[in-house]
């Protein structure tokens, strides 16, 4: 069924047809619509979900961590600082191997204050042991977000699914959606680990482990992360073989005899694509990678794609203030050290605080790529902007 | 030598022996761990002044308010922690609970 939905809304309707068991929620711009649709389809008894509202973020994911402990499915959505406040629940949510789904609308970080679009906040909770989903338009995050309980349920792994704030959170877009039915067979029932109102069976949940126990729980998590693209992999398939639609961990656009590439998340693809067909036109070979998921790594899909570009720009929507660029410049450039062919890696961070990008300034990028791509790679500028003053 | 069992019991266990998600099901190690140790303060019960109306019980956060035959009889001071959420609990009128300063 074809619908007009922002990215917002989409997401929203994708959590009604999921009904989770409990939301617990804080408004923040620009993703509070998120949960104040959902809201109302609790009100309208359209789902059986137990709406917990909250005092702030802390305590919105305080709450979705004690209700998917207790066997609860539990979703909740965020921004910016509603993210950053929650920092230290993401972490204790992950180490409770609690599947716990969030909508993540990306908007930069104070200060200055701003309240539209970059990718500082989902990309500032990294090592928080989140899989994230980064997604290009509603339609996308419609379909990641029921993928999203599937992969959280099936590795007991948190993920976030993050839009572009105003970009595609507010902008209205057809989506085609699935019917409630479809939706609840494909995410099926949450079969908890545990559940903490067992009393038959009592449990401590996160005790206090010392120097002697800690570092092997660490490690148990991390081999979760390790797993973890094996099974977006094969959500994904299952939802392409159930719905014919398809959802990459990487997608490739014009690349397959390209020599200049650029690599991004989220909305910029759609315009970076643009970019691309308008240099195809003229006869360059350039190609475009729209990174889907950013934890855990794809490292092997990475090295695959990337093996015959000479020269790859890293779009950054975020300054990772470290004097070495962002956190997605350094990692993708990090995947490709121990390969003998691998491309010059450049950053380019743009669209910090929702300054707008247009297909324009990505075609000079790729037109500055070109012009550097026989150049000594020692000898290039690494850390560029675009759009600055 | 209690120590060391339990460094022992630890050592012999690997990240992929453990329970998914930081959760411990057997609870015999909780149990014989102690918490009360960490008092400063410790709650005196007068069974005399009692009324069993149960709100210790009901608001002691660690469970350490014994019962027996429907009766409280006491505070378990092994895992008591000296809160005073039972003092504050117990009718201003019956004050069967009166916290102390924890000697050693």
């Amino acid at each position: 069924m074809i619908l007009a939905k922002t990215g917002n809304e989409a997401l929203a309707f994708a959590m009604k047809q999921i009904n989770p068991d409990v939301v617990a929620a804080y408004p923040i711009t620009p993703s509070t619509e998120i949960v104040q649709i959902f809201s109302s389809y609790v009100a309208d008894g359209l789902v059986d979900t137990e709406f917990v509202a909250v005092e702030s973020e802390h305590s919105a994911m305080s709450a979705c961590i004690a209700a998917a402990a207790s066997g609860a499915r539990a979703m909740t959505a965020t921004s910016s600082q509603g993210l950053a406040l929650m920092h230290e629940m993401l972490f204790i949510a992950s180490g409770l191997r609690l599947p716990i789904v969030l909508c993540v609308v990306n908007r930069s970080l104070s200060s200055p204050l701003n309240i539209h679009c970059d990718h500082t906040d989902s990309l500032a909770s990294r090592d928080s042991g989140w899989i994230q989903i980064f997604c290009e338009d509603a339609q996308e995050a419609y379909d990641s977000l029921i993928c999203a309980v599937k992969i959280a349920e099936s590795i007991f792994l948190p993920v976030m699914v993050t839009i572009d704030g105003f970009i595609i959170s507010h902008c209205l877009q057809k989506i085609d959606v699935l019917s409630d039915e479809e939706v609840r067979s494909f995410v099926g029932e949450y079969k908890p680990n545990y559940n903490l109102l067992d009393v038959d069976n009592p449990i401590t949940l996160g005790p206090a482990c010392l120097p002697d126990s800690f570092f092997e729980h660490k490690r148990a998590q991390a081999e979760g992360m390790y797993q973890a693209l094996a099974v977006i992999e094969k959500v994904f398939k299952e939802y392409e073989k159930r719905f014919a639609r398809q959802l990459s961990i990487l997608e490739e656009y014009q690349t397959a005899d390209a020599e200049v590439g650029i690599l991004c998340m989220g909305s910029t693809a759609g315009t970076a694509k643009v970019a691309v067909d308008n240099l195809r036109k003229k006869g360059h070979k350039v190609g475009l990678f729209k990174l889907r998921i950013f934890r855990p790594i794809a490292v092997k899909y990475l090295q695959r794609a990337l093996k015959n570009i000479k020269i790859l720009g890293i779009l950054e929507r975020m300054e990772g203030l470290s004097a070495f660029g962002g956190p997605l410049f350094n990692e993708v450039r990090s995947v490709l050290y121990d390969e003998t062919k691998r491309p010059i890696v450049i950053s380019y961070v743009y669209g910090l605080g929702g300054r707008e990008i247009t297909p324009e300034e990505i075609e000079e990028v790729f037109l500055e790529l070109i012009s550097l791509k026989n150049k000594r790679r020692k000898k290039i500028e690494k850390f560029r902007y675009i759009n600055v003053r | 030598m209690a120590d060391k069992e339990n460094k022992k019991e630890c050592a012999i266990v690997s990240w992929q022996e453990l329970q998914c998600g930081a959760l411990v099901k057997d609870l015999k190690r909780i149990k014989e761990n102690k918490t009360g140790a960490w008092r400063s303060m410790r709650p005196v019960f007068y069974k005399e002044k009692c009324i069993n109306c149960y709100r210790c019980w009901m608001f002691c956060p660690d469970s350490a308010i014994k019962i027996e035959n429907d009766k409280v009889v006491g505070i378990d001071y092994d895992y008591c922690k000296g809160c005073g959420i039972c003092a504050q609990e117990c009718p201003k009128k019956v004050q069967a609970i009166v916290m102390v300063k924890e000697e050693k």
